[in-house]
């Protein structure tokens, strides 16, 4: 049972990561100039959703699987994604939103964040697949 | 127009005045030749007149200037018939030398070369003649052949550049004069002749080594070189040795400021005494000499005219012109050397100037210092040749004229760094340049312009990313002078503002023809307040002066809780009505005829506009369908791109896009809570479609009750658009609302408009823009998308310094705004501004622009208070007077002394706070609603900086005792100057009459006990009692006051595009509130007096 939860949010997680990894690519794309800032936000906006859901479903096992350390260490992330989410201005087109990012050096703050977002995701990737190296040895 | 050479036939001109196309083509050439005396010097005197009719000062009011001999200079210049080939200037030792070695040529060699050593031996001034005799030198090889005199006698020359030379006067006496171009300062004393252009006294030696091209340019950058920085080039207080006293310099500065004002036009007159005057002294002049009033002309002045060409070049060389003064100081080799020598003047002059310009002011001291005339931009510490060149300030204007070297040092000055733009401002005289190729740098795209550097004829290095490019084949030529190998005499390196025909790589698709698509909203509250009935009326009268071609194209919708097309077919005996009701999903009814021809459909869209105000007067349908009206109008225009203006007069109501009231009268004390932000994503959408295909919507809000701006105002803020604001419009009961309608539609139905249009801003390696203001999209890093550009939008963008700028004496800025224009062609419009780089604190604090630091600051604080609160923005802009003073007196000011200390460049800057703070967008109180507000904020954002200071801090003038004392005297008409009064109640006077000129309106109060013969030779009633309540208008009276007064207020309209209204105040008028709300010295229920606030200040500031 262990190692079922570990395995899901293992596969969650790599998930998680070609997100981040999609968000870097497709920010440094507006930043060189590839793409105009419509699609980017709006390409963007569409995995916002999935990404908070992925996010809090492997947050949500951990709880309910009693890892306390590992729930503790996504919830910090998982509940700014949420916030991130819902503070978004009626006005606004979503998280990402065109007329904005260039100003006041959004551009540069959601690349930051989706870089250490990469970075924690890849942590945990590697302690799923230490927990489940652990769960299969013992 | 404005130039006696008017633009050849073809280019029909676009600005109104004059532009002059140049061409690289032979015909173009052809057309040109009449004009190359003249060609870039549209602003004869004559002309000049037309062009700043409003603040040019006559040429004598310049007075403190002796402008002796820029006259007579400027006639020579007509003379230069293109046969003469006497065109080398003196300090271009090698280009267009063949007919000198043949002519006789008088050499002044050895005296010369005697006394610039001796100058330099003495160590004290650059030897000012020793370039030109130089150059006499290496080409003559006959030194000493023809002894001149002495130097007395050149500079007796003095004017003598002007005057002596007569037309036919070839080669023979043409030199001597030409060498002491600089030296011809009136009444110079022998040694002026050593106020040579800095950069150019080259030791003797290095003279052989001159290399083998023309001269290359002055040096960028503020002339000292490793000195003291902030030492002013061109001060010459400390003068040449034992002989120059500071009158001597003075006139020196005269001489020079006449010998660069050489074309004979007063602007350029007026700039360079300005520059040349001492005014760098004193950046912002609080007392006004009368010729300070020429702010203005400066800024109309752009000098498409290399300034003071003339003197430099002897007559007969039309090629010379260009470039003369601009190359004075031969070539680069030269630089280095006379850097130093400035720089010693300067070391010696600037100390006393950089404590005026740094001079603390204590601010809750010095009671009066509101200057009584109109701020003016100051002026940057370059170079003058460079200066000469840079962008007027009214198109491009720095917060920091001189630019902190490294991001650290921005943050310690605690002042923001930004570029406040009006690119597409109407100017009386631009050069057009058509040529096929258009040289830019290769790795940046930066357009060449005058602030590059040529290392030879053929690489030029770019001044943003200092690549060095080849100078293509073509760019060898110079149309303008017909002389080949002058790359760097070309208009596109002469001129900081210039526009390319763009050639078809410019183009995505060919150019689009003007559309115009107006929609209109009949609902029964729109009808109720008579609205239609103006526009239609405005609409029709200027049908015929819409800006377009034979392509233009127009069409119509009116829409309440369905959407009426109208369609204009040829053949039909009236317009035809089309009525879409399924507002759920929208559709075109026909696929063509809605938008049709202008010129071919005439009548019948006459047709429809006069009959239209009466089709809907029955109409009970109070429901309002903006947002599918908006999707139609979209579907319309997609294929073409063009203009969609809507008129609305109510919330809407029904379909996409509905809106719910928002507005609580409850809440607007608490600044809290109140609804900045829009309510739905729906207009941000449709705009961003919109941009997408090149259109631009501008609303007109015409509305009584509350109609969500903030949620409307979308539309047009993101599709580059404009928003007008007519709070409770009504035919019958706000007849002045009117008045403004038809005034303001009819400048923008006339006004310059730019279609599919993108402007880029680039700055130099090091420097980074990141945030932009104003209406527009900002389609990838440093691409602002335009669907349609006017010349009323103004722009605003926020920089900060990513690399630090070492080794760089100067940074650049460029704009370049394409855009297709109203006849179908693709231009491309580029300014460009060159700054100096500085590391000290002070010297950022001496060159801060207050009024562009107040600009950019309302921008961030209409950000700020839409992302975060309005309380929030109030602290952001109080907390940068404090921050940005406290940093002053902690870093810069040695001696701590009591009271509020400001630099001299900032005293006005805790006033300007003040005033933002006190204005509807950022006042608090219950009497602002939320609308107005919000349209404020608007404007902020899309005003030019003119306006918005004119709007934030009005001026006051009194008026019922014009006297013409030092009045200006333009075109026959004399215009009193009345002094600026400072915005405090105790300044008005019962006896009195004040005229207060807030920009967009006008206010003219009448005080109770006022002068009799005010009220009836002006007013034209018996007394006070009798004057109207809703006057607007000031009769045309045969009398000596009245005239003064008309002369007056016309004057102040002239100057800008627009027409504000005039209204008369008297004590019981119900705009008398609008008028004292603008005494921003004054306290009120809810915010503090001037006095107060610098008391609240300097308690923050010295915690």
């Amino acid at each position: 049972m262990e190692s079922v939860v570990f395995i899901f949010s293992l596969i969650d997680c790599c998930a998680l990561i070609f997100l981040s990894v999609y968000f870097i690519i497709t920010l440094s794309d507006l930043e060189c100039d590839y793409i105009n800032a419509r699609s980017c936000c709006s390409k963007l906006n569409k995995w916002v959703v999935p990404e908070v859901i992925g996010h809090a479903v492997v947050t949500v096992l951990m709880l309910i699987s009693l890892h306390w350390f590992i729930f503790l260490l996504n919830l910090p992330v998982a509940t700014w994604n949420i916030y991130r989410y819902i503070m978004v201005p009626s006005g606004n087109m979503g998280v990402f939103d065109p007329t904005e990012i260039h100003n006041r050096g959004q551009l540069k703050s959601h690349m930051k964040e989706a870089m250490i977002k990469l970075g924690f995701h890849l942590l945990c990737f590697f302690m799923y697949l230490y927990s489940i190296n652990q769960q299969s040895t013992s | 127009m404005a130039q006696p050479a008017g633009p050849p036939a073809g280019y029909p001109s676009h600005n109104g005045a004059g532009q002059q196309p140049y061409s690289n083509g032979p015909v173009a050439n052809q057309l040109m030749h009449p004009s190359d005396g003249q060609g870039y010097s549209p602003s004869v005197p004559g002309s000049y007149s037309h062009q700043t009719p409003a603040k040019v000062p006559p040429h004598q009011s310049s007075g403190q200037y002796n402008y002796s001999g820029s006259q007579n200079v400027s006639q020579l210049n007509n003379y230069q018939g293109p046969g003469q080939t006497l065109n080398r200037p003196p300090v271009a030792p090698f280009s267009g030398s063949p007919v000198q070695q043949t002519g006789p040529v008088p050499q002044v060699l050895l005296p010369a070369l005697q006394n610039s050593a001796a100058v330099s031996s003495a160590g004290s001034f650059p030897p000012g003649a020793s370039p030109p005799v130089l150059s006499n030198w290496q080409y003559s090889q006959t030194p000493g052949s023809q002894p001149v005199g002495s130097q007395t006698s050149h500079l007796a020359h003095v004017t003598g550049t002007g005057s002596a030379q007569p037309p036919s006067s070839l080669s023979g006496n043409t030199n001597p004069p030409g060498n002491y171009q600089y030296a011809a300062s009136p009444g110079g004393p022998p040694l002026q002749n050593s106020y040579m252009k800095p950069g150019s006294a080259p030791p003797p030696v290095t003279q052989p080594l001159t290399p083998l091209h023309p001269p290359s340019r002055p040096p960028l950058g503020p002339p000292p070189v490793g000195g003291p920085p902030l030492i002013r080039p061109s001060t010459l207080i400390a003068g040449p040795p034992n002989t120059q006293s500071l009158l001597n310099s003075a006139a020196n500065r005269e001489g020079d400021a006449t010998s660069a004002a050489s074309d004979g036009s007063v602007v350029q007159n007026s700039y360079d005494a300005i520059e040349g005057g001492g005014l760098m002294a004193t950046p912002h002049p609080s007392p006004a000499p009368p010729n300070l009033k020429m702010n203005r002309s400066v800024g109309y002045s752009y000098p498409t005219l290399p300034p003071g060409y003339q003197n430099t070049s002897p007559p007969g060389a039309p090629g010379m012109q260009a470039s003369a003064l601009q190359y004075p100081d031969g070539s680069k080799h030269f630089h280095q050397p006379a850097l130093g020598t400035n720089h010693l003047t300067a070391a010696m002059g600037g100390l006393s100037l950089q404590q005026e310009g740094l001079r603390p002011v204590n601010l809750l001291q010095e009671r009066n210092i509101l200057p009584t005339t109109l701020l003016k931009a100051p002026v940057p510490n370059l170079h003058e040749d460079i200066q000469k060149l840079n962008c007027n300030p009214e198109l491009f204007r720095c917060t920091l004229t001189n630019i902190p070297q490294t991001q650290a040092l921005l943050n310690k000055a605690k002042l923001p760094l930004g570029l406040l733009l009006h690119p597409f401002k109407d100017l009386s005289q631009l050069p057009v340049v058509t040529s096929s190729t258009i040289v830019r740098c290769r790795s940046c795209r930066t357009y060449i312009n005058p602030f590059v550097s040529f290392l030879d004829q053929r690489r030029w290095k770019c001044n943003l990313c200092y690549r060095v490019n080849d100078v293509p084949e073509e760019f060898m030529y110079n149309p303008v002078t017909r002389v080949y190998g002058e790359p760097h005499k070309r208009p596109e390196v002469q001129n900081a503002t210039i526009e390319f025909m763009a050639p078809s790589e410019y183009m995505l698709r060919p150019p689009q023809p003007p559309v115009y698509l107006f929609v209109f909203d009949v609902s029964h509250n729109a009808i109720e307040t008579g609205y239609l009935n103006t526009v239609c009326q405005t609409l029709l009268d200027n049908l015929d002066l819409l800006p377009g071609n034979t392509r233009t194209k127009i069409g119509f919708i009116t829409f309440d809780s369905t959407i009426h097309f109208y369609s204009l077919q040829e053949g039909l005996s009236q317009p035809q009505m089309l009525i879409v009701s399924d507002i759920e999903d929208v559709f075109i009814p026909m696929p063509e005829n809605l938008l049709v021809n202008l010129n071919e459909n005439k009548e019948l869209i006459q047709d429809l506009l006069r009959t239209l105000p009466q089709m809907f007067t029955k109409s009970l349908e109070t429901q309002s369908a903006l947002g599918p009206a908006l999707q139609a109008a979209f579907k319309l225009m997609s294929p073409t791109g063009g203009r969609i203006s809507v008129f609305q007069t109510q919330l809407p109501s029904v379909g996409m896009g509905a809106l719910k009231s928002r507005e609580e009268p409850n809440q607007r004390a608490t600044a809290k809570d109140i609804h900045l932000t829009p309510s739905t994503d729906f207009y941000k959408k449709l705009a961003l479609d919109c941009s997408g295909q090149q259109v631009a919507v501008d609303l007109f809000l015409l509305s009584g009750q509350y109609s969500d701006l903030a949620s409307l105002g979308c539309i047009s803020r993101y599709s580059a658009g404009s928003v007008y604001y007519y709070q409770s419009y009504h035919h019958k009961h706000n007849p002045v609302q009117v008045e403004k309608l038809q005034k303001e539609l009819k400048r923008y139905l006339t006004r310059k408009i730019g279609f599919e249009a993108v402007m880029r801003i680039r700055c130099t390696k090091g420097l980074s823009i990141h945030t932009f203001h104003g209406n527009f999209f900002v389609r990838s890093t440093d691409l602002l998308s335009l669907p349609n550009v006017n010349p009323d939008a103004g722009y605003a963008v926020q920089m900060s310094v990513e690399e630090s700028l070492t080794d760089m004496q100067v940074v650049s800025f460029q704009s370049a705004l394409l855009y297709t224009s109203s006849k179908g062609e693709r231009r491309i419009r580029v300014h460009t501004m060159c700054l100096p780089v500085v590391t000290t604190l002070s010297d950022i604090y001496l060159g801060a622009d207050v009024q562009a630091i107040t600009g950019l600051l309302a921008n961030m604080a209409v950000d700020r208070s839409v992302s975060a609160t309005l309380s929030d923005a109030r602290d952001a802009l109080v907390n940068a007077v404090i921050d940005s003073l406290s940093a002053y007196r902690s870093s810069v000011l040695s001696i701590q002394q009591p009271g509020l200390m400001a630099p001299y460049s900032l005293r006005l800057f805790p006033l300007y706070v003040l005033a933002l703070l006190k204005q509807k967008a950022f006042q608090t109180g219950t009497n602002t609603r939320l609308d107005e507000r919000i349209f404020t904020m608007c404007q902020v954002k899309n005003q030019p900086l003119v306006y918005l200071m004119l709007m934030t801090h009005p001026s006051l003038y009194r008026v019922d005792n014009l006297t013409d004392e030092g009045a200006l005297n333009i075109n026959d008409r004399t215009i009193p100057q009345p002094p600026i009064l400072q915005l405090s109640v105790e300044k008005l006077s019962r006896d009195g009459a004040y005229l207060m000129d807030a920009g967009s309106v006008m206010f003219l109060w009448i005080g109770k006990n006022c002068g009799q013969s005010f009220i009836s030779q002006v007013l034209g009633v018996p007394n006070y009692g009798s004057v109207p309540q809703n006057m607007t208008h000031l009769p045309e009276l045969e009398t000596a006051e009245s005239i003064r007064t008309i002369a007056f207020i016309s004057w102040l309209r002239e100057q800008r595009p627009f027409f504000p209204i005039l209204y008369i105040v008297k004590d019981d008028s119900p705009l008398k509130s609008s008028f004292l709300q603008n005494m921003i010295e004054d306290r009120t229920e809810s915010a503090l007096s001037y006095y107060e606030f610098l008391l609240h200040i300097q308690q923050q500031v010295n915690k």
